[in-house]
C-alpha cells in the first residue's frame, strides 16, 4: 500500500511537472501616474488598466470594474519592468566548466525560487531576467528568460513564457584562463577560441546535413536508420537553423569581429554581444550585421581585456545604430538599473527615453519577448515599476514592482518574510569588494585551487 | 617662391605636425594651467556659508583668493563665465586603492597589499602612481581626493589623502596620512561558515589577543624609546606604530559587524588612540554607541548589499542616513579603485535613503576635511582654503549633471581622460564601415 501511494505521489509530481504552470494573473487600476511608456511619450496624469495580467486601456479617469484594487500614483512615475539582459540570480548552478564546449546543459533546469536576490532585483523594478550560463565555455549553456513571480514555489512558474531560446558563448580571457589554463586543453589562445567556435559549428552542420540525408532516405525506406542523436550538436544545429539567440560574453574588438566572421561562414546573425566593452570600437560593424549590444554603464579596469574601455560605450554604440541594453551581471548592481542607465547622460547624453530603452524595450528586443514586455501598450503583459521621482533621477525611489498585474513588491508594505532565510548571527564582514568581478565565473573555483 | 623652397616648408610642417602628434600621444590629457583665475556670475554652494547667488571666486597662486557678490577681478585673471553653473568644493573619496591599483586581476598592477600581518611600516603614498589612467577618469567625476589605503592582514600600512593632481606622489599628497588597523572580526563569515562555536569563539579570541599583544609590544617600546632618547633598537614595525599609540597619528579602525564595532570602540577607549571607524556596514544598529564614544566614521560603498539576508534590500543605502542622524560624523567612501568616480553617486543614495542633499554633500567636503584634522584648508569654497573645486552645470549628485570645470591646488584641470577622449574618436568612427572588411562581405 504504502509503495503504491509513493507511486501515485511521483506520478502526480510528474503530471504537474509536466503540465505547464498556470501562472497567477491579477486586475489592478494605477490611477494618475506619470506614464514613461518608452514607445509612445510620456503621458501625464494618466491611468492604466490591467486585466488578467495584461495592460487593457491607458488613458484619462478609465472608467473600472468595481472592486478592482486600486493604486494612487499621482506625483509618480510608471514605468515598464526593468529587464536585465544578464543575470547569474535564481538560479543553483552557473558553469558546466568541465569541457569548452556545452551547448547541451540549460541554466533552467536549475532555477532557485528562493534565491533572496530575486526579491532585491524586484526592489529595484526589475521583473524580468536572463538568467544566464557562466562564461567559462566558448560555448556555453543555453540560458533561461525568467519572470521574479517571487513567491511562487514552483520553479517552472517562473519561466518566461514565449522567450525566444538563448546560449551563452563567451570569448577571451575566461575560456583561456578555465580550458588552457585551469585544464590544459584547448582554448589557451584567442586562435584557440576560434577553432573550438569554429569547429562546433562544422560538427552541428554535419549532424544536421546527417539528419537531412537520413529524412531523405526514409522517404524511399521507412526502415532507414537514423544517425544518433546527439544535443550538443543538435544544439549547434539549432543555433544555425536560427532557432536561439547567441548572447556572447566578450570583451575586444578583434574577438568581436572574429565571431561575427565565424558567424557569418555559418549563416547565423541572431546574436548579443554581452559585455562588449570595446563594442564602441567596432560600433559601425555591429550596426552592419545587425548584432545588438548589452553592456555595463562603467564597468572597467577589473581585468586587462576591459582596461581601454569608455563609460561612453552606450552612447556611441545607440548612436552608431546598434541596439544596446544596460544589464547587471551583479545581484548588487541589478538593484539599481535605472541609475545605470542614467549615468548614460552623464556619459554621453541620451534622451530620457533613449535611457530608459537600455534597460526597458531594447533588452526584450535582445531575448525575443519585446512582443510581451518592454514598453506600457495595451496588449502587453502588466509588468510595470513605479518610481518616487524620475527613475533617471538619482532620487528615484521604487515604491511599486508589478508582474502580470500581481504585486510582487511594495515598498509601503515590504514584509519581513519575503526574506527567506532567518539568521540574526549571520553577517557578511567583508562583502563590499564581492560584487566588482563579474558573476559570469561562479563555480570555476575549483579550476584554480592550484593558485591559491 | 621656388619649388624647392615650397618643398623644403612642407618638409619643415611635416616635421613639425609629427612632432606637435608626437607630444600629444605622449600625454595622457591635455596639460592643466596654473595662474589667476575669476570664476564670474556663479552660483556658489560654499557648504559651510551657504548658498550664494551671482557671485565669483577668485582663485590664485593655488588658493581660494576672494568669494563673494563684490568682488574686484584682478587684471591679469583669466575670467570663466560660470552663467548657469554652479561652483561646489572638490569631493572627497575617503577610502579608495586609487593610484594603487591599475588592473584589477593582474596582481603585478596592485601595490596595496604585502606580504605579512603586521606591516604598519607599508606607506601607501610610495607607491601612488600619479601617472595612473584612473586618475583623471576619477577627478572628472568631482572627485577632486582620496583616501587611498593599504589593505590585508591585521596593520597593513598607512594611508594617504592625495589630490588627483600632480606629476609626483609628493605634488600630490593632501597633508594627512593614518594607520590602518583591521579590527580582528569575530563571529560566523557567513551560511558557508562551518566552524563550531567553539572554534569561532577560539578564533575570535586568538585574533584579539594577537592584536593586543602587539599593542602591549608597541606600548613597551614607546617607552624605551622616550627612555633611550630616541636611540632604541630600531624595529620598523613597532617604530611605525609609536606615533598612533601616542596619539599623534589617527588611526582607520576598519570594523563592520555590530559585534565587531562594540568591541573596536572599546578596544580605541581603553588604548586612548585618536581613530576613525571605517567600513562600518552594520553602524546602524548601534549608531546610540558609536555617537556616545564620540568616534567619527567613513562608510561604504553606499551602493552595496544588505550586510544580513533578514535585512531589507536598502539597509545598506540608509546606513550612513541613520548613523548621521543618531549623531555620529559620518564621512563616505566608494572602497573602489577604477569607478571612485561614482562618489556623488554613493552619496546620491545616501541623500535619497535619509541623509538629505545637505548632509550628504558635507559628508564628501567638509566632514572628511574635519575628520582628517585639514578643515582650515580644504572641505568648504571659502577664501584661504586650497582650491579644490569644480563647476557644474548643478546637483553633482545626478546622473544627467556635466562637470565644467575643476581645479585641483589652483591647477585648472581639463575635463578629460582616457574616456572622453576614446568618446571623441569613435562616436563617429572614420573610416565606418569599409564593406569589404565587414564580416560576411567579403
Amino acid at each position: 500500500m504504502y509503495t503504491m501511494n509513493k507511486l501515485f505521489l511521483l506520478t502526480f509530481l510528474f503530471l504537474s511537472v509536466g503540465i505547464h504552470a498556470q501562472v497567477p494573473t491579477g486586475d489592478l487600476l494605477i490611477r494618475n501616474g506619470t506614464v514613461l511608456t518608452i514607445t509612445n511619450g510620456v503621458l501625464e496624469e494618466t491611468d492604466i488598466l490591467v486585466e488578467n495580467g495584461k495592460i487593457k486601456r491607458i488613458g484619462k479617469n478609465l472608467k473600472a470594474p468595481s472592486g478592482i484594487k486600486e493604486f494612487d500614483a499621482t506625483g509618480q512615475y510608471v514605468m515598464p519592468g526593468i529587464v536585465d539582459a544578464h543575470s547569474h540570480i535564481a538560479i543553483d548552478a552557473v558553469n558546466e566548466a568541465t569541457n569548452p564546449i556545452t551547448p547541451e546543459v540549460k541554466v533552467g533546469d536549475s532555477v532557485d525560487p528562493f534565491d533572496l536576490s530575486i526579491y532585491r532585483a524586484l526592489a529595484g523594478g526589475v521583473t524580468t531576467i536572463h538568467a544566464m550560463h557562466g562564461s567559462a565555455n566558448a560555448i556555453g549553456g543555453q540560458c533561461q528568460t525568467l519572470k521574479l513571480r517571487y513567491g511562487l514555489m514552483d520553479p517552472s512558474s517562473f519561466i518566461f513564457e514565449g522567450a525566444s531560446r538563448t546560449i551563452k558563448f563567451a570569448l577571451g580571457e575566461n575560456p583561456m584562463r578555465v580550458h588552457g589554463e585551469g585544464r590544459g586543453v584547448q582554448p589557451s589562445t584567442r586562435m584557440g577560441v576560434e577553432r573550438v567556435i569554429r569547429n562546433a559549428f562544422q560538427k552541428g552542420k554535419n549532424y544536421k546535413a546527417k539528419w537531412a540525408t537520413y529524412e531523405e532516405k526514409k522517404k524511399k525506406n521507412p526502415n532507414a536508420t537514423p544517425p544518433l542523436y546527439n544535443e550538443r550538436y543538435q544544439t549547434m544545429a539549432d543555433i544555425i537553423d536560427g532557432k536561439i539567440i547567441i548572447q556572447c560574453h566578450s570583451y575586444r574588438a578583434d574577438e568581436i569581429l572574429m565571431l561575427m566572421r565565424v558567424l557569418s561562414d555559418f549563416g547565423v546573425h541572431r546574436i548579443t554581444f554581452q559585455h562588449v566593452n570595446e563594442g564602441f570600437k567596432v560600433a559601425p560593424e555591429l550596426a552592419e550585421f545587425g548584432a545588438m549590444a548589452s553592456v555595463f554603464a562603467d564597468w572597467w579596469a577589473y581585468k586587462f581585456e576591459v582596461y581601454y574601455s569608455t563609460a561612453y560605450n552606450a552612447t556611441i554604440l545607440t548612436r552608431n545604430g546598434v541596439v544596446t541594453s544596460i544589464n547587471s551581471d551583479s545581484g548588487e548592481l541589478m538593484r539599481h538599473l535605472f541609475h545605470e542607465a542614467a549615468k548614460t547622460q552623464r556619459y554621453g547624453d541620451l534622451s530620457d527615453d533613449e535611457a530608459l530603452s537600455l534597460i526597458t524595450i531594447n533588452p526584450a528586443r535582445q531575448l525575443g519577448i519585446d512582443h510581451k514586455v518592454g514598453s506600457i501598450e495595451v496588449g502587453k503583459d502588466a509588468d510595470l515599476a513605479i518610481f518616487k521621482n524620475h527613475p533617471l533621477s538619482i532620487y528615484a525611489i521604487p515604491q511599486l514592482t508589478v508582474i502580470d498585474g500581481i504585486i510582487r513588491f511594495d515598498l509601503a508594505n515590504d514584509p519581513a518574510d519575503m526574506r527567506i532565510y532567518i539568521d540574526a548571527e549571520e553577517s557578511t564582514p567583508s562583502f563590499y569588494g564581492q560584487e566588482s568581478v563579474e558573476g559570469c565565473l561562479i563555480d570555476t573555483d575549483l579550476m584554480f585551487s592550484h593558485q591559491h | 617662391m621656388t619649388t624647392a623652397m615650397k618643398k623644403y616648408i612642407l618638409l619643415l610642417l611635416c616635421i613639425y605636425s609629427f612632432t606637435a602628434m608626437s607630444v600629444i600621444r605622449a600625454q595622457q590629457v591635455e596639460k592643466s594651467t596654473y595662474g589667476t583665475f575669476a570664476l564670474t556670475n556663479a552660483t556658489v554652494e560654499t557648504v559651510t556659508k551657504g548658498t550664494l547667488k551671482n557671485a565669483t571666486v577668485i582663485i590664485r597662486d593655488g588658493y581660494i583668493q576672494e568669494v563673494g557678490t563684490d568682488v574686484v577681478i584682478p587684471k591679469e585673471a583669466q575670467v570663466i563665465d560660470c552663467k548657469n553653473l554652479t561652483i561646489y568644493p572638490g569631493m572627497v573619496d575617503s577610502g579608495t586603492k586609487v593610484g594603487l591599483q591599475e588592473i584589477g586581476s593582474m596582481s603585478l598592477t596592485q601595490d596595496y597589499n604585502e606580504i605579512g600581518d603586521i606591516t604598519p611600516d607599508m606607506d601607501a603614498l610610495t607607491a601612488v602612481n600619479p601617472n595612473s589612467v584612473i586618475i583623471p577618469v576619477t577627478r572628472v567625476s568631482g572627485v577632486t581626493s582620496v583616501i587611498t589605503y593599504p589593505s590585508g592582514g591585521l596593520f597593513p600600512g598607512q594611508a594617504a589623502l592625495i589630490n588627483l593632481q600632480g606629476y609626483t606622489p609628493e605634488q600630490m599628497y593632501g597633508g594627512f596620512k593614518a594607520m590602518i588597523i583591521n579590527f580582528p572580526s569575530s563571529g560566523k563569515r557567513g551560511r558557508w561558515d562551518r566552524r563550531s562555536d567553539e572554534e569561532i569563539k577560539k578564533d575570535g579570541d586568538k585574533a584579539i589577543k594577537k592584536l593586543n599583544d602587539v599593542w602591549e609590544r608597541v606600548s613597551t617600546y614607546a617607552a624605551i624609546d622616550s627612555a633611550a632618547e630616541g636611540h632604541v633598537d630600531y624595529n620598523p614595525e613597532l617604530a611605525a606604530l609609536v606615533p598612533v599609540y601616542r596619539g599623534e597619528m589617527t588611526a582607520l579602525v576598519e570594523a563592520n559587524k555590530t559585534s565587531d564595532i562594540l568591541a573596536a570602540i572599546k578596544w580605541i577607549k581603553d588604548n586612548n588612540i585618536k581613530a576613525v571607524l571605517t567600513g562600518v556596514s552594520e553602524g546602524w544598529r548601534v549608531a546610540d554607541s558609536i555617537a556616545l564614544a564620540g568616534i567619527p566614521v567613513i562608510t561604504g560603498p553606499v551602493l552595496g548589499m544588505p550586510s544580513r539576508d533578514t535585512d531589507p534590500y536598502d539597509q545598506a543605502y540608509k546606513n550612513a542616513g541613520l548613523m548621521q542622524k543618531a549623531g555620529v560624523k559620518v564621512a563616505l567612501r566608494t572602497d573602489d579603485s577604477e569607478n571612485s568616480r561614482n562618489l556623488p553617486f554613493n552619496a546620491g543614495f545616501a541623500a535619497t535613503y535619509g541623509m538629505g542633499k545637505e548632509e550628504a554633500l558635507k559628508a564628501v567636503t567638509i566632514v572628511p576635511a574635519e575628520i582628517f584634522g585639514i578643515e582650515d584648508e580644504v572641505g568648504s569654497i571659502e577664501a584661504g582654503k586650497k582650491a579644490n573645486l569644480f563647476v557644474s552645470t548643478g546637483d553633482p549628485f545626478e546622473p544627467s549633471t556635466a562637470i565644467k570645470h575643476l581645479f585641483i591646488n589652483g591647477w585648472n584641470v581639463p575635463i578629460e581622460s582616457r574616456q572622453t577622449l576614446l568618446y571623441d574618436e569613435f562616436l563617429n568612427r572614420d573610416p565606418g564601415v569599409t564593406p569589404k572588411a565587414v564580416p560576411g562581405k567579403s
